[in-house]
């Protein structure tokens, strides 16, 4: 007897697609459910991890804000593969702020986080009409040009960085204030790209030539995308720049673009928990492969090989499959 | 009715390298007016729309519009002037739901003009308008994702979208190509309830038998140069027409 695989909605999802018509705590749970766990996850895990993993908690947020911006970008058809140019370009605008003029970084960050995107904005302006490969290329080769620019000419500290910066008073205040913004942007861009704005950022992905036959300035609408994302990239550059306390050319390393990047596939592009959760697992593996020595990079490729191949669309994907979905076997009629 | 033509062309000529796509091609429409364009494949059709609604940039000639030069004005700008247009080939927002392609032209600033400075329930018109091109109201075929929608459907899509921009004049690039005979007759009704709207249409056609019987007027084009202009009759008795169409051996 053959049979096929069948996937039913389950029926509270259902019922309360549209409206509320929720019965009882327990459906009231299972659709809020996914909206509380980050929020309740990232409250607690602080409290119950030790200094160590507190730290890669802090880069898994740092990666999953950069995976968050990488997304963005790629739902508006423009792949990059240069998040470290923000991230760069927003650790040395917070730096050079606060070594020059002494600014605190509760000034330093939200100013580098929005210069920081215009600054990038303005770089990626020129090629903005490019897509696809083309549009990846000069990401990839903008952030190693400012290197090499930073290097050749001695400005800002050269090769040897900006040192002595402002920390944070707490390390709590510290993690917890990069976990508030991670959540933020979350639900903020999950907003967005919900809402009729983001309608139009989806079909930029989806063809261009329709959506300027629609009446719209594609680019405008492109540039504000890239400033949000930049932003966001920004943020997470000014703020490792004060954790740090130290801005250098490694700011602009290839790890901060190739890592959001791995996340984002591995976790599921397209929907921003994906590009989060992507982070979550893969840099805690890092961390954990440290002890390899000499393979860990060898382990590490084996792991994204396997997350790809096994689940090409995303774990989030799979996970939200599961949760909103039934799955059973039926016969097939003959 | 002012006798003033709506949008007037006058020696257009784009160059692709050494093709010359358009030469010189010069013509008028008037308000109200249905103007069919025909030609053999590559002949500049299409080539013409594009330069008149900014996807392509002339290089040389002039397109006013009311008497204002709209000469390589960017597409975003020429469509708020009230110049929409369709693709021959389709091109849908495959990943959105069927009614979603709407809101997006819904969204531009040429219907908020239009509307007062407000939307208002963009889905409930988005919904309204593809009714009106024949997706069935109480089916889910509005709902559905563009990409599992059947030729038929997209091209009446294609139609639905350039109609929420309101435009005073619609360019329909071979709407009725890849469609059965039954589709394009249940089209025909909907560019007549256009024209009784007051709409200005420009068709490319390549279904002449459809076309004739609803344009007021045909221009035809031939290697970028326009051979014949008249109603349907008068161009298909024009010698240059019939070599362009079937070949120099036919007398």
């Amino acid at each position: 007897m053959q049979k096929r695989k069948e996937r039913i909605d389950r029926g509270i999802k259902v019922r309360s697609e549209d409206i509320s018509a929720l019965l009882s705590w327990r459906e009231m749970l299972y659709l809020s459910g996914p909206r509380l766990l980050p929020f309740l996850g990232l409250a607690i895990l602080p409290l119950v991890l030790g200094a160590y993993w507190q730290k890669v908690l802090l880069s898994v947020a740092i990666v999953a804000l950069l995976a968050i911006s990488w997304d963005m970008l790629a739902q508006t058809g423009m792949v990059s593969l240069g998040q470290s140019l923000f991230f760069g370009t927003g650790a040395y605008v917070a730096g050079l702020m606060n070594h020059h003029w002494g600014f605190p970084p509760f000034v330093t960050i939200p100013v580098a986080t929005i210069l920081g995107g215009v600054i990038c904005t303005i770089f990626l302006l020129p090629v903005l009409r490019l897509r696809g490969i083309y549009f990846a290329m000069v990401t990839l080769i903008l952030p190693m040009m400012l290197v090499r620019i930073i290097e050749a000419t001695k400005i800002f500290g050269g090769t040897e960085g900006i040192s002595g910066l402002d920390s944070f008073p707490s390390k709590w205040l510290e993690l917890y204030l990069v976990l508030a913004v991670l959540l933020g942007v979350l639900f903020g861009f999950r907003r967005i790209m919900g809402s009729d704005f983001g309608l139009i950022l989806k079909g930029i992905n989806d063809n261009d030539r329709s959506v300027m036959s629609s009446g719209l300035h594609v680019h405008w609408y492109k540039t504000l995308a890239l400033c949000m994302s930049a932003s966001v990239g920004a943020f997470a550059g000014a703020f490792m720049a004060h954790v740090y306390m130290v801005v250098g050319m490694a700011m602009f390393s290839l790890d901060y673009s190739i890592l959001p990047v791995a996340a984002a596939v591995v976790g599921g592009g397209g929907t921003f928990a994906g590009s989060m959760l992507g982070a979550f697992i893969l840099v805690p593996i890092s961390e954990i492969l440290r002890g390899t020595g000499g393979l860990r990079i060898a382990f590490y490729g084996i792991f994204l090989v396997i997350f790809v191949v096994a689940l090409p669309e995303g774990i989030f994907h799979y996970i939200r499959q599961k949760y909103y979905q039934i799955e059973r076997f039926v016969e097939v009629a003959k | 009715m002012s006798s003033l033509p709506l949008l007037e062309v006058s020696n257009l000529s784009k160059r692709f390298g050494g093709v010359r796509a358009v030469n010189s091609v010069s013509f008028s429409l008037k308000e109200c007016e249905l103007l069919g364009m025909i030609g053999p494949n590559g002949s500049g059709k299409t080539t013409v729309v594009n330069l008149i609604t900014g996807f392509l940039k002339p290089n040389e000639g002039k397109i006013l519009l009311h008497g204002q030069d709209i000469t390589g004005w960017p597409p975003y700008r020429i469509v708020r002037l009230g110049i929409g247009r369709t693709f021959q080939m389709v091109k849908p927002f495959y990943q959105l739901p069927a009614f979603k392609n709407i809101i997006i032209p819904l969204y531009s600033p040429r219907v908020k003009q239009l509307m007062g400075g407000r939307y208002g329930d963009r889905d409930a018109v988005a919904l309204d308008l593809l009714e009106e091109v024949g997706f069935e109201r109480d089916s889910f075929v509005a709902y559905k994702m563009a990409r599992v929608l059947p030729q038929g459907y997209l091209k009446r899509l294609e139609l639905a979208k350039v109609m929420a921009l309101q435009p005073d004049i619609l360019i329909l690039d071979e709407l009725f190509s890849g469609l059965s005979l039954a589709e394009v007759a249940s089209i025909v009704p909907i560019i007549e309830k256009l024209r009784v709207e007051g709409k200005t249409i420009i068709m490319i056609e390549h279904r002449l038998r459809e076309l004739f019987r609803i344009a007021d007027r045909v221009i035809v084009l031939n290697f970028g140069e326009k051979i014949a202009e008249g109603t349907g009759k008068e161009v298909m008795q024009s010698e240059d027409v019939r070599k362009a169409y079937l070949g120099s051996e036919v007398n």
